[in-house]
């Protein structure tokens, strides 16, 4: 969808700020969020699509006025309410209403605190070989679903070149909304600046996205 | 965890939130969905367990084994897997005299976990999200990274499940250090890209 999230080339937001000695959370709760978002995700079967594309879904106003915590939060719940895992009615009175069936991987316990600690793995096979090979020119396709999709919006309709081949994957296009992992080719395609934001960019810029086979087609 | 919170704030919405996310933790936790000792094991991983130093601790093995740092270059997953339990799809890039990394998501905050932990509030937010593929010679500027302006700089747009680690050069005045010496002055930014490592005495 074209969001918000879709921040690269936007101008105005002002200088980086960076804060010196960061702690890990700012805030009790946060902590608590990306732990029920992490459990939630692996014991519920959300995949990290779907959560994306249910941050991605926050109306635009919030989402820049949100902290990463609370874009975190609104993302779950309402993704605990589209799957019936929790009323909105349970929100609203801050307690559970009524059972629930047991999750997919039923409660998530200690045991399951080492898998969500390494990165699943989204690797699949495919039947077909990949269509494109390093060097290759290839063109990003021009397309604007109102769905969840990883081209962003400053790349597409541009030139680049394929610079490698990282593998087939799941395709988040498709999982986001439930339509299965349709894994897909993957591959860095690299663009000069020039080609992005015009003749006036620095010459010495390279920008590479990794961009699904969907995403290309021949230049 | 209410006797533990170490909120200072008491802006309206910093309770707000405070409320809403225990009302929901406790939700969860009815319905027989989450053990909370679970999610305190989880947030504690984060605090203590993972974190920069994991990731510095590759630089400087690179920096002094050119074995692995070939076969860091060629596949990262496959050469830190070696060492302990890392995902699939790290690609590890090599900053030069030629050309310098640096590392942002556009679309939302993907970010090397294993290897730096979880992400500054910096690499989330709109700044950096939004000029890092425009501007980033300004963005370094932010940074105080002023780099000669022949060098080529590569901006790596994590929009998918690979994540990037980069792998600074090592600063001239540690000739001689140990691997644990130098693994001290792998900075989280210079492994994003936004810093560069300094020698310190």
């Amino acid at each position: 969808m074209n969001g918000v999230h879709d921040m690269g080339g936007m101008d105005g937001f002002g200088k980086v700020e960076v804060e010196a000695n960061e702690p890990t959370f700012h805030h009790t709760w946060e902590g608590r969020v990306m732990a029920m978002v992490r459990a939630m995700g692996a014991n519920a079967s959300l995949n990290i699509d779907m959560q994306r594309f249910s941050r991605e879904s926050i109306p635009p106003a919030v989402y820049l006025a949100a902290s990463y915590y609370k874009k975190w939060f609104l993302g779950l719940k309402s993704t605990l309410i589209d799957r019936n895992l929790v009323g909105a009615d349970e929100f609203a009175a801050g307690r559970s209403l009524r059972q629930s069936a047991p999750l997919p991987r039923g409660t998530f316990e200690m045991k399951d605190v080492v898998r969500v600690s390494t990165r699943g793995s989204f690797q699949r096979d495919v039947a077909t070989p990949p269509a494109f090979k390093p060097g290759d020119r290839v063109r990003t396709r021009n397309i604007n679903p109102p769905t969840h999709t990883r081209l962003p919006r400053y790349v597409r309709g541009h030139a680049g070149t394929i610079e490698r081949i990282n593998g087939s994957h799941v395709f988040p296009d498709s999982a986001a909304h439930g339509h299965g992992e349709n894994p897909q080719w993957l591959y860095t395609v690299v663009f000069s600046a020039a080609e992005l934001w015009g003749a006036g960019a620095d010459p010495t810029v390279k920008v590479s996205v990794d961009a699904f086979e969907p995403y290309l087609e021949p230049a | 965890m209410a006797e533990h919170d170490h909120d200072h704030d008491h802006g309206s919405e910093l309770s707000e939130m405070q409320l809403r996310v225990r009302a929901l933790e406790t939700i969860l936790t009815e319905k027989g969905y989450v053990d909370p000792a679970a999610l305190d094991a989880i947030v504690e991983t984060y605090e203590t367990k993972i974190g920069p130093r994991n990731g510095a601790r590759i630089v400087a093995k690179a920096w002094t084994d050119p074995a692995f740092k070939q076969a860091l270059l060629a596949d990262a997953s496959k050469a830190i897997g070696t060492l302990g339990r890392v995902g699939d799809h790290l690609i590890a890039v090599e900053n030069t005299p030629q050309r310098h990394n640096i590392v942002v998501c556009t679309l939302c905050s993907c970010y090397p976990w294993e290897m730096l932990g979880l992400p500054p509030v910096w690499y989330k937010a709109a700044p950096y999200r939004s000029r890092t593929v425009k501007d980033p010679r300004g963005v370094l500027a932010d940074f105080g990274v002023s780099l000669p302006k022949e060098t080529e700089i590569r901006v790596w747009d994590s929009t998918a499940e690979t994540r990037f680690l980069v792998l600074p050069m090592r600063p001239p005045g540690t000739e001689g250090w140990s691997e644990e010496q130098l693994a001290a002055i792998v900075t989280r930014d210079s492994m994003i890209g936004t810093g560069l490592p300094q020698a310190r005495p």
